[in-house]
């Protein structure tokens, strides 16, 4: 009976998905219910978004600027053909700002930012310093998870913006400096084809939603792991896959709607 | 002394608790007398740690009562919980303390989170903890930079810095040298007589258990098996409990976890 076997295995899997789902939304409202807590504790939430946020600048600007660059290249061998090469700026921007920024960058997070979350909760867990902290009458969630998770969720829209304005000066660099495009037409362009309603708010929030999936999940599964060394590298390797599926998908639901 | 209402701290009535159908704990009943030195003892995995986490309120019990001081801890609501937990220390088998933290920020924690003492009053009482355990001159150091001995005495400065009236040792003997054993033994003693502390000791450890403690509760397979004092103890006629507290490796306790017929077993595995 290896078919029922398999259908047991299946059933088991979809139990454990689904009970892990209801865990990380209820993890999320308490999370939200502790939102408040945060008042006090902006030195906690000042030390998270520097390591959320400003160390992840690094890799953040260096592939915003390749990407900036490779668009700029790839977007100006199209655009020449078409004589249209003084549209570099407008169609560098857009791509950035709608698309590539947001979801790079919070894929980006993933890996930087995301994992190292989970491994340190993770590892906070392993070693009792959460129930340490509870039984100091602490609650890890407002101690912990909040700082956390509102740094990622500040951080990683700023981060997209950064890439996307890193990149447009990468794609300016190789159509203005080195392929020769007008400078004035590439500025003007974007200007005048940009809008700042449509295109930069919409791109913004996407990055929004993007930073409370990326957040959520991180520090979620640091909290769920299976308290041992390889539950927290599984559940690192979860966050970021997970936050990729989530990114991914979410990217094209919000991009139906959106343009 | 056991059993008297009034001098006891904590009373633990009929507790059972299970995980996933297991059975961890049938039926417990326990008295923690005040400002003595309790130990509870048994082998490994027969749920000392899920009982102290069960008095501390992390763990909620399956059936009976958990008194402490006169308020039923499985039925107080968060704030109250962490109002009784300020009162209670608690000293985790690994030390527990925060990584990212140095030793006197990791002793000063519970006195920032829960006073709003000027820092120059934290400071004098952050070194009067640390001075107590004899780690005030390690107080830049980060954990990572500890022994095994010197994380848990820091972590036992951090258990007594809001002066809790009982404390909970997990076992805080495990894997020291014999010095740093008698240096915590010395410790627990000292803190339970300055500080008129009531402590909780879980432990396998019987020799330093014996030497340090007022009164034994010995739990297995989930039960108590029997309490007394050391002496008492070490006076039981139970064929368990004399292989227990010689250590001998089998006996009416067995050396295999349960398991089918060795031979039948050894020959299936040639079959497959
Ligand atoms: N999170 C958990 N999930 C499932 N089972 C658990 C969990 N924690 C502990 N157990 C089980 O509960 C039993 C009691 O565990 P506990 O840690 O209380 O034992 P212990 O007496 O403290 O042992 P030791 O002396 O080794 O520390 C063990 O058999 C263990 O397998
Ligand atoms: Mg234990």
């Amino acid at each position: 009976m290896i078919w029922l076997d398999s259908l047991q295995e299946f059933g088991q899997i979809t139990l454990k998905a689904i009970a892990r789902m209801g865990r990380g939304n209820l993890f999320f409202l308490s999370v939200l219910r502790a939102l408040p807590s945060l008042r006090g504790g902006t030195d906690l939430l000042a030390q998270q978004i520097y390591s959320v946020g400003v160390l992840s600048l690094q890799i953040i600007m260096v592939s915003g600027l390749s990407v900036g660059m490779v668009l700029g290249l790839q977007g100006y061998n199209m655009l020449v053909d078409f004589g249209a090469e003084q549209s570099l700026g407008q169609a560098t921007a857009l791509s950035l700002v709608r698309e590539l920024g947001p979801v790079l960058t919070a894929l980006l997070f993933a890996g930087r930012a995301g994992s190292a979350l989970t491994a340190e909760i993770g590892l906070m867990k392993v070693t009792e310093q959460l129930s340490a902290m509870e039984m100091m009458a602490v609650d890890p969630i407002k101690r912990v998870i909040v700082p956390r998770f509102v740094a990622a969720l500040i951080s990683l829209p700023m981060l997209a913006a950064i890439f996307s304005a890193i990149g447009v000066l990468g794609g300016f660099f190789v159509g203005a400096g080195l392929l020769g495009v007008d400078s004035g037409a590439f500025w003007s362009q974007m200007q005048s084809k940009v809008s700042f309603g449509e295109d930069v708010l919409n791109g913004f929030i996407k990055s929004v939603v993007f930073g409370v999936v990326a957040a959520w999940i991180a520090v979620f599964e640091g909290y769920d792991a299976v308290p041992t060394t390889e539950g927290v590298s599984r559940a690192t390797t979860r966050t970021v896959v997970e936050t990729a599926f989530a990114v991914l998908g979410l990217d094209f639901i919000l991009t139906a709607v959106m343009f | 002394m056991n059993g008297n209402a009034d001098d006891s701290l904590v009373k633990v009535r009929g507790l059972s608790f299970r995980r996933n159908e297991r059975v961890i704990l049938e039926n417990v009943d326990l008295d923690i007398p005040r400002g003595k030195i309790t130990a509870i003892m048994g082998p490994s995995g027969t749920g000392k740690t899920t009982l102290l986490r069960l008095i501390g309120g992390q763990l909620p019990p399956l059936q009976g009562s958990i008194e402490i001081d006169g308020l039923n801890v499985p039925a107080l609501k968060l704030p109250a919980l962490y109002e009784l937990r300020k009162r209670m220390g608690m000293l985790f088998q690994t030390g527990a303390l925060f990584s990212d933290l140095t030793v006197f920020e990791n002793v000063a924690f519970p006195l920032r989170v829960h006073t709003r003492l000027p820092e120059n009053l934290i400071r004098d009482l952050v070194l009067m903890k640390l001075q107590a355990v004899g780690l005030r001159g390690a107080r830049r150091l980060m954990p990572a930079e500890l022994s095994g001995g010197m994380a848990r005495r820091v972590a036992l400065a951090r258990a007594i810095a809001l002066d809790p009236m009982m404390i909970m040792y997990d076992e805080p003997f495990t894997g020291q040298d014999p010095i740093t054993v008698g240096i915590i033994m010395k410790l627990i003693q000292q803190l339970n007589t300055t500080l008129g502390l009531t402590s909780i000791i879980v432990s396998h450890d019987v020799l330093e258990v014996s030497a340090i403690a007022d009164y034994i509760y010995v739990i297995a397979d989930g039960r108590v098996m029997e309490h007394g004092t050391p002496t008492a103890l070490g006076r039981s006629q139970s064929a368990w409990m004399q292989q227990f507290l010689q250590g001998l490796p089998d006996g009416p306790a067995p050396f295999h976890y349960p398991a089918s017929d060795y031979a039948t077993e050894l020959l299936e595995a040639d079959d497959a």
